[in-house]
C-alpha cells in the first residue's frame, strides 16, 4: 500500500502539499516542531495514490513516497 | 515497498533559510535531480548569485563558487572556459541576472559561452526587502511602489529572455514556472535539456523559471502559486522562446 513519510522538524507548514494531495489526505498538525511552525501530518494511510504530488511541489523536500 | 521519491543525493539534507512556499527549494531540488540522473555530480561547478540563493553552495552538494552581484556569468565565463570538461552553470534572480548583471548577462550571451543559466525569476527583490525588481508587473504592489508599478515612472517590466532571444550566439531559452507539478515537471526537462546542451558542446542555454515569493507579494504559499498561474504568465508566456 503506498504511503508518505514526512520530515515533521524539516517543514515550514506553507501547506502547499495540503493543496495538491487529491486525496485530500494531508493536513495540517496542530503540534509544533522543532521550528516552533506547525508542520504537516498524513491520515488515513489507506487511501494514498502513491501518485508523489506532495513531493513534487514540496519546497523543503521533506517528503518521501513509498508505492 | 519501494521508496519512488526522495531527497536527491546532490542535495544536502538540510533545512534551507528560505520562506515557508518559497519556489528556491523546487528549484535547488529539480537541479540536483538533473545533475544526479545524469550522473555528472564530480564535473558540475555551480556559480550562486547574491540575492536570496546567496548561500546555495551550503545546501548543494557538489562544487560551487560564489560571484559578485550580477557577475554570476562572467565567473562562469571563467571557469568553462578554463576547465573546458567541467559543466559550469549559474543559478541568478532577477536582480541579480536582470539588473545589476544585465551587462555580464548580455556579453556572456553574445559570446555564445557554452554554460546553462537557472534564471529565477520571481518580480521582486526578496533579499534586500522586497523593492520593485526589472521585472516587476505593471500595477504590481512592492516596497518600492506602493501604490504599485506605474510604466511612465519605472518603465515597463523587463523580458530578458526575449532580449536574449534575439542574439546568435544563444542557442536555448525556455521559460517555465513552478506554479503546478506538472510545470514543475516541465521545468525538471529545460533544466536537463539545458545540461545536454552544455555536454554536446551546443552552446548558450537559459531557462527562465517563474518562482513564487509569498512573503513579498503577500500572498499565502497557495495563493502565490494561482496568481503565477493567472497573473504572471500572462505578461511572461511559458513556453520555448528559443
Amino acid at each position: 500500500m503506498p504511503k508518505i513519510i514526512i520530515d515533521r522538524d524539516k517543514c515550514k507548514g506553507c501547506l502547499l502539499c495540503v493543496s495538491f494531495c487529491p486525496k485530500k489526505l494531508i493536513s495540517k498538525d496542530r503540534g509544533l516542531n522543532k521550528k516552533g511552525l506547525n508542520p504537516v501530518k498524513f491520515s488515513d494511510k489507506s487511501g494514498c495514490l502513491g501518485c508523489a504530488l506532495c513531493a513534487i511541489i514540496c519546497p523543503d523536500c521533506c517528503i518521501e513516497v513509498y508505492k | 515497498m519501494e521508496k519512488i521519491y526522495s531527497h536527491p543525493k546532490s542535495l544536502r539534507n538540510l533545512s534551507t533559510h528560505y520562506c515557508p512556499g518559497c519556489g528556491h527549494g523546487i528549484a535547488h531540488r529539480l537541479i540536483a535531480e538533473v545533475v544526479d540522473e545524469l550522473g555528472i555530480r564530480e564535473k558540475v561547478i555551480a556559480i550562486a548569485p547574491v540575492g536570496c540563493a546567496v548561500i546555495a553552495y551550503d545546501y548543494w552538494d557538489f562544487d560551487c563558487s560564489e560571484a559578485a552581484h550580477g557577475r554570476a556569468l562572467a565567473v562562469a565565463t571563467a571557469i568553462k572556459r578554463v576547465r573546458q570538461d567541467n559543466i559550469v552553470f549559474t543559478y541568478q534572480g532577477d536582480g541579480d541576472l536582470a539588473a545589476i548583471g544585465t551587462n555580464e548577462t548580455i556579453h556572456a550571451a553574445n559570446r555564445g559561452e557554452n554554460v546553462c543559466v537557472f534564471f529565477i525569476n520571481n518580480a521582486v527583490y526578496g533579499m534586500t526587502g522586497g523593492q520593485m525588481a526589472p521585472t516587476t508587473l505593471l500595477n504590481q504592489k512592492t516596497s518600492t511602489t506602493i501604490k504599485g508599478r506605474d510604466a511612465g515612472l519605472h518603465g515597463y517590466p523587463l523580458k530578458i529572455s526575449e532580449m536574449l532571444a534575439l542574439l546568435p550566439g544563444v542557442k536555448y531559452i525556455e521559460r517555465t514556472s513552478l506554479h503546478s507539478p506538472p510545470e514543475i515537471i516541465k521545468t525538471k526537462k529545460a533544466i536537463n535539456k539545458a545540461f545536454l546542451n552544455q555536454i554536446e558542446g551546443v552552446g548558450f542555454s537559459l531557462v527562465e523559471i517563474l518562482s513564487p515569493c509569498p512573503t513579498y507579494w503577500g500572498m499565502a504559499p497557495k495563493a502565490s502559486l494561482d496568481w503565477i498561474r493567472d497573473t504572471m504568465s500572462k505578461e511572461f508566456p511559458l513556453g520555448r522562446i528559443k
